[in-house]
């Protein structure tokens, strides 16, 4: 690369509290964007907040999360003793004031708050940084990840090799879900197809992402030498372009998957059968 | 079908400025670049502006329009209803020289610090082989044309000042990216990456995708791409300790 010779005219001196330095063009408006750019961050925040509001209900409620055959994804892989319904071994036995959500939680919620996608969405909407493109954000110092706590949003891989783990969970719970309240196979009802799809999502969603992409291949410089894992980073590249999608609908089908089970642990509805 | 647009552009240097309006006549076809054009040969003879190709490929007519970071050559008036005023500033997260040209040497001194590409030696034929394959993915970052929209449109440095020392910004990420994955570079750019161009910096949120005018992935393909090998380097264990005991070649 041929090197520039320096102008004498590179960073300068910041300005007052940190803010743009008195050589750049003095316009004091926050930003002179007319169109509504604040909308995108209103409703990230008001589906995040509506999310964490029902699971955290539902996590502390530790009730009405199966009705046979079908278990909440809040609560599965359900390990203790005080579990309702039998979809996964009871590891061990714990004070009946934790529900069973709280000891799993932390995997599938680590997931999703190291996600790529998911920081572009709340660094954006809950911290205003920055708000919207070329909206100047409120804070007077900035670091990014570059330090604790944030640095820890590296760790993501290792919540996604969790997910996958939770993913293989919530797909054999699906295929449990073939099976009549007598535990007899041969049964399908709607709440069959509602897991099916929740643990489709959910797989699209942990497919796309972008740890994902690097694992499978992104990390290579020479895909030629490895043919297989070439192909297995073009699928994976293909499915994280919509990895957005898959972060809004499956958050979305682990919430109605959820709801559903509630509902019909309640009597509120029956379960619809299909055969 | 010709109109009168309303024009509010940013006029003064680093001593200060403010913004002028004007009412400047619009042609069919026209491009927000032909209307300051106008605006310079009818009735500011001295406004300062910096444009080359009028082609979107030389990066020369950056500036912000109606707050978004732009090309002005790239920007049609017809995206513009006739009665909108259409405000003009430059960019704002660089020095300003007069009114729409501002001094983006920040970038020309960052380039100059990535170390160079450094090809490893020559097949026995003297010839240097790679796959289109092993290409292709970095050949996206080669279509940048430098006009540093995505630099100005970074909230890290635009936002705060202090932080240009210690981030190169996401133009230079990506040139990172495209060196650390090229299939014959021999350097390990991934601890200069986050130690001395600060790609820690970085929280992913994407504006630097938004406004590019090639439409370059930057966040995607290249910076996330280069977190991810960040953490095979500094924060993974388990890969760490595979390159240690030499289980894990770097390809």
């Amino acid at each position: 690369m041929t090197a520039t010779a320096s102008r004498g005219t590179g960073p300068v001196t910041p300005g007052p509290g940190g803010g743009p330095a008195p050589r750049r063009a003095a316009i004091a408006a926050r930003t002179l964007r007319k169109d509504r750019w604040w909308l995108q961050p209103l409703l990230t925040v008001l589906a995040l907040l509506l999310f964490i509001v029902y699971s955290t209900f539902r996590a502390f409620q530790n009730a009405h999360y199966f009705a046979e055959p079908y278990i909440s994804p809040f609560f599965s892989p359900c390990l203790t003793t005080a579990c309702e319904g039998d979809t996964f071994p009871k590891l061990f036995t714990g004070p009946d004031w934790i529900s069973p959500a709280l000891y799993i939680l932390i995997f599938p919620l680590g997931f999703r708050l190291t996600c790529y996608y998911y920081r572009k969405a709340y660094y954006r909407s809950f911290w205003l940084s920055p708000p919207a493109c070329a909206v100047a954000e409120p804070h007077g110092r900035y670091t990014g990840e570059t330090r604790f706590p944030l640095i820890f949003q590296n760790v993501h891989r290792y919540f996604f090799y969790a997910g996958l783990v939770f993913n293989a969970i919530l797909t054999y719970d699906a295929v449990l879900a073939f099976r009549d309240e007598g535990g007899a196979w041969g049964h399908m009802g709607l709440g069959t197809l509602v897991l099916l799809a929740n643990a489709a999502l959910l797989w699209l969603y942990s497919l796309s992402c972008h740890s994902c992409r690097h694992i499978v291949g992104g990390r290579l410089n020479n895909f030629s030498r490895h043919p297989l894992r070439y192909r297995f980073w073009t699928v994976v590249s293909r499915l994280n372009a919509n990895h957005m999608k898959f972060a809004w609908a499956s958050l979305f089908s682990v919430a109605f998957a959820d709801f559903y089970v509630f509902m019909v642990a309640t009597d509120t509805i029956s379960d619809l059968r299909f055969f | 079908m010709t109109y009168d647009a309303a024009f509010r552009v940013w006029r003064g240097d680093a001593e200060g400025g403010d913004l002028r309006d004007f009412t400047v006549a619009v042609n069919e076809g026209e491009v927000v670049l032909d209307v300051i054009h106008r605006l310079q040969a009818t009735q500011a003879g001295d406004l300062a502006v910096r444009w080359n190709c009028k082609a979107g490929k030389c990066g020369s007519c950056s500036a912000e329009i109606n707050g978004r970071p732009r090309l002005m050559c790239m920007t049609r008036m017809s995206t513009f209803g006739e009665d909108e005023t259409v405000t003009v500033t430059p960019l704002r997260a660089f020095p300003v020289i007069r009114d729409l040209v501002t001094d983006v040497s920040f970038n020309y001194e960052k380039a100059a610090q990535i170390p160079a590409f450094t090809p490893r030696s020559r097949e026995k034929d003297g010839n240097h082989r790679m796959q289109q394959i092993d290409v292709e993915r970095s050949q996206e970052f080669r279509k940048c044309i430098e006009c540093f929209l995505c630099q100005d449109t970074c909230h890290v440095i635009r936002d705060h000042e202090e932080n240009k020392a210690s981030f190169a910004g996401p133009r230079f990420l990506i040139r990172l990216a495209e060196l650390d994955m090229h299939p014959l570079d021999v350097v390990d750019r991934r601890d200069a990456a986050q130690e001395e161009f600060g790609l820690g910096f970085c929280n992913v949120t994407k504006c630097c995708s938004e406004v590019c005018p090639e439409g370059i992935h930057l966040t995607d393909n290249g910076i996330i791409p280069l977190k991810e090998r960040v953490v095979d380097r500094k924060f993974d264990p388990l890969t760490w300790l595979g390159a240690k005991i030499g289980r894990r070649p770097r390809d």
